[in-house]
């Protein structure tokens, strides 16, 4: 008996093959091209184009804790909102503490301010969503029916609380002085408020790439998206990862609503659950579970939102359903599918 | 013949048979029952709920389908007679006209975005039905040369159903028998023939089909059902029923705007109900509905009342606010998906057993 003839041949794939990862990819400048086609105007261009990347970054600061959650546990949270309101207020109320500092004018403390009303906001968010968790959420593992229901529940009881703590008024707030006002580049101002989103956006992201993919918690996390029953057996708790990763998602999501409620400068209880269809917008597009997706996806509907409401104000919202369905046609389960359909 | 109506579903517990026929009773009988503008808006909205949080029920209780565009489906109904009402003037044509495109485009739209979502998971309906909805409430309030934007739509309706118009010269039990009190009935008696009809449907080998999918979708597939088609038919009948819901409350308030129809309040109101009421029987549809409205109505007076009491404890007070209510349903809504997941229809028949 000799071993049945057969010659493996290593082919290199085709140009084409390695290209299809990075398609999506391709998206956002594609997108951005069609806007100034469109548009016209290049400084007008230059002006929404950022505004577009900084609402991106802000929804997918807010986004990314729901995907991975998702591709974790298998978790859709929709009480994810209520982090984002209760971030925002902590956040402001932290802020209104300290407008000796940020009133002052110099940037340094404005910053500090800023700082220390986010870390308020995260540290807030972060305790409610580990509360949040073993309360609402873990009886309901295993069942989306649930999830969706009890989560829903979480939102509604957490709003009327923020009505209880923080009266039923909207408040105003405006930005550390460092953060108002805007630079000119040639025709075209930006505000400056918008290019630090983006940075802080940038940064995170950076971050959170460098943790998924250079540290062990990281490769548990992504290893825990692809196969969580394979590294229960290798002897990790998963459990314990999901806490984590729930209780980073919440943090981020207050972050998200601190940055957002700055952006709008109003805030009101229901503005998570308003910006929460930005985010299931986004978190499909992307592809239920992958961070990168979801990046990429915060994205287009950032640049598509204020993109629309110049060129035609009353179909801005109608525009990013449109381009769901567009991606979803072309990939049913998203950008990149990382959790496959079960 | 009764349990021919009933479509042979029987209540199965002595409690809810009479909690239901005091219900029934009472909505017929409410004009004369209970006289009084205020009390008689209670009923109506009480039909007209029961209607609408059946056929949410059918969806999510009977099919295990979340959806959050139920209201888009409700509203949909409401603007096709308002505006049919306000386009062509008071009159029988333009209701049935009204109703006839709202039902129809109800359903085309469900026929769409089931097909669409439905096939790939169920959880992406969920998230994309809230998408869809609420762009449809912000596309309603911009285009407002159509629908009113904001304000929504005055509108006048047949003059016999109108409290100007009289029935009898003489009052009848106390009552005079006016307009409004025929709207009422024509409120009432459209309900109890759509809940009749859906109470047909969900016990029909159709309704089989669509809880042998919520048990187990992938068994039921493997036997050989379609699981998508039903899912996605279920969407379509539910989102039907719940237009023609919206066209009672156009006629019945005789104004159509987004707060009324659309917002998502009333789609948290609707799933609070199924829940409390009992997901998966069309009875706790009648029971939930009826608490919550009359809930909605008195209740929030108690707090107040018990808010002014507490007026001096801070936090108290403050969680005690009639506006607060939400709070406590909430609560009692997170309560009973975990303790109570058949509601309170559920609870009453476990106790005969």
């Amino acid at each position: 008996m000799s071993a049945p003839d057969h010659a493996p041949t290593l082919v290199r794939a085709s140009p084409a093959e390695r290209l299809a990862p990075w398609l999506p990819v391709a998206l956002v400048p594609l997108l951005a091209a069609i806007g100034l086609a469109a548009i016209g105007e290049a400084s007008t261009w230059l002006t929404l184009s950022v505004a577009g990347l900084a609402m991106g970054m802000m929804i997918f600061i807010m986004a990314s804790g729901l995907t991975l959650v998702f591709g974790l546990m298998d978790v859709i949270n929709f009480g994810h909102g209520a982090f984002i309101s209760v971030g925002a207020f902590v956040g402001v109320t932290a802020l209104l503490a300290l407008s000796g500092m940020t009133g002052a004018d110099s940037v340094a403390l404005n910053i500090a301010a800023l700082i220390l009303a986010i870390i308020a906001a995260m540290i807030a968010t972060g305790a409610m969503g580990y509360v949040f968790e073993r309360v609402v959420v873990m009886p309901a593992y295993g069942s989306h029916l649930k999830q969706i229901l009890v989560t829903m529940g979480g939102l509604i009881v957490v709003e009327q609380l923020i009505y209880v703590i923080w009266g039923p008024d909207a408040i105003f707030i405006s930005r550390p002085a460092t953060l108002q006002g805007s630079l000119t580049f040639g025709d075209a101002a930006i505000e400056t408020y918008r290019i630090a989103a983006v940075v802080i956006g940038l940064l995170l992201f950076a971050a959170m790439r460098l943790v998924l993919t250079r540290t062990k918690i990281g490769l548990l996390v992504r290893a825990g998206v692809a196969d969580g029953e394979m590294v229960q057996a290798l002897g990790y708790r998963i459990r314990r990862l999901f806490v984590m990763v729930f209780v980073a998602g919440s943090a981020l999501a207050g972050l998200g609503g601190v940055m957002w409620g700055l952006y709008q400068q109003t805030i009101t209880a229901p503005m998570g659950q308003e910006v929460m269809i930005l985010v299931f917008i986004v978190v499909i597009i992307g592809g239920l579970g992958s961070v990168g997706g979801c990046f990429i996806g915060a994205l287009l509907v950032g640049l598509l939102a204020n993109y629309v409401a110049f060129l035609a104000p009353k179909v801005a919202l109608v525009s990013n359903i449109a381009l769901m369905v567009a991606i979803l046609m072309w990939r049913p389960e998203g950008l990149y599918a990382v959790v496959r359909a079960k | 013949m009764l349990i021919r109506l009933i479509s042979g579903d029987r209540p199965r517990s002595l409690v809810l048979t009479i909690v239901l026929v005091a219900i029934l009773v009472g909505l017929a009988l409410a004009p004369f029952l209970f006289p009084g503008t205020r009390s008689l808006e209670t009923a109506a909205r009480i039909c007209i709920f029961i209607v609408l949080v059946a056929s949410y029920d059918l969806l999510l209780g009977y099919s295990g389908i979340v959806s959050f565009a139920h209201t888009m489906f409700f509203g949909i109904g409401a603007y096709g007679v308002a505006i049919a009402l306000n386009g062509m003037g008071p009159g029988w044509g333009p209701i049935l006209l009204g109703a006839a495109a709202g039902a129809a485009l109800a359903a085309a739209l469900a026929l769409v975005i089931g097909l669409f979502s439905l096939r790939v998971k169920a959880i992406f309906f969920a998230m994309i039905t809230l998408a869809v909805a609420s762009a449809f409430a912000v596309l309603v309030s911009q285009l407002s040369g159509f629908t009113g934007g904001e304000d929504g739509l005055n509108y006048r309706i047949p003059r016999v159903l109108t409290p100007a118009f009289k029935l009898f010269d003489q009052r009848v039990f106390g009552v005079s028998v006016n307009g409004r009190v025929l709207c009422y009935y024509f409120v009432f008696f459209a309900s109890l023939v759509l809940f009749l009809a859906m109470l047909r449907v969900v016990n029909s080998p159709f309704g089989r089909v669509l809880q042998a999918i919520r048990e187990n979708a992938f068994r039921a597939e493997a036997i050989g059902y379609r699981v998508v088609y039903y899912r996605t038919f279920a969407n379509v009948l539910s989102a039907g029923a719940a237009a023609l819901a919206g066209v009672l409350i156009a006629i019945w308030l005789r104004y159509t705007g987004p707060a009324t129809t659309l917002s998502l309040e009333i789609m948290i109101d609707v799933l609070l109900i199924v829940v409390i009421g009992g997901m998966g029987t069309m009875y706790g549809a009648v029971v939930g509905a009826t608490l919550f409205i009359v809930a909605q109505n008195y209740l929030q007076n108690l707090m107040g009342i018990a808010a002014d009491v507490t007026a001096g404890v801070p936090i108290l007070s403050g969680i005690l606010d009639p506006n607060r209510w939400l709070l406590w349903l909430g609560l009692l809504f997170i309560l009973s998906v975990y303790l109570f997941p058949t509601g309170v229809v559920g609870r009453l028949r476990e106790r005969k057993s």
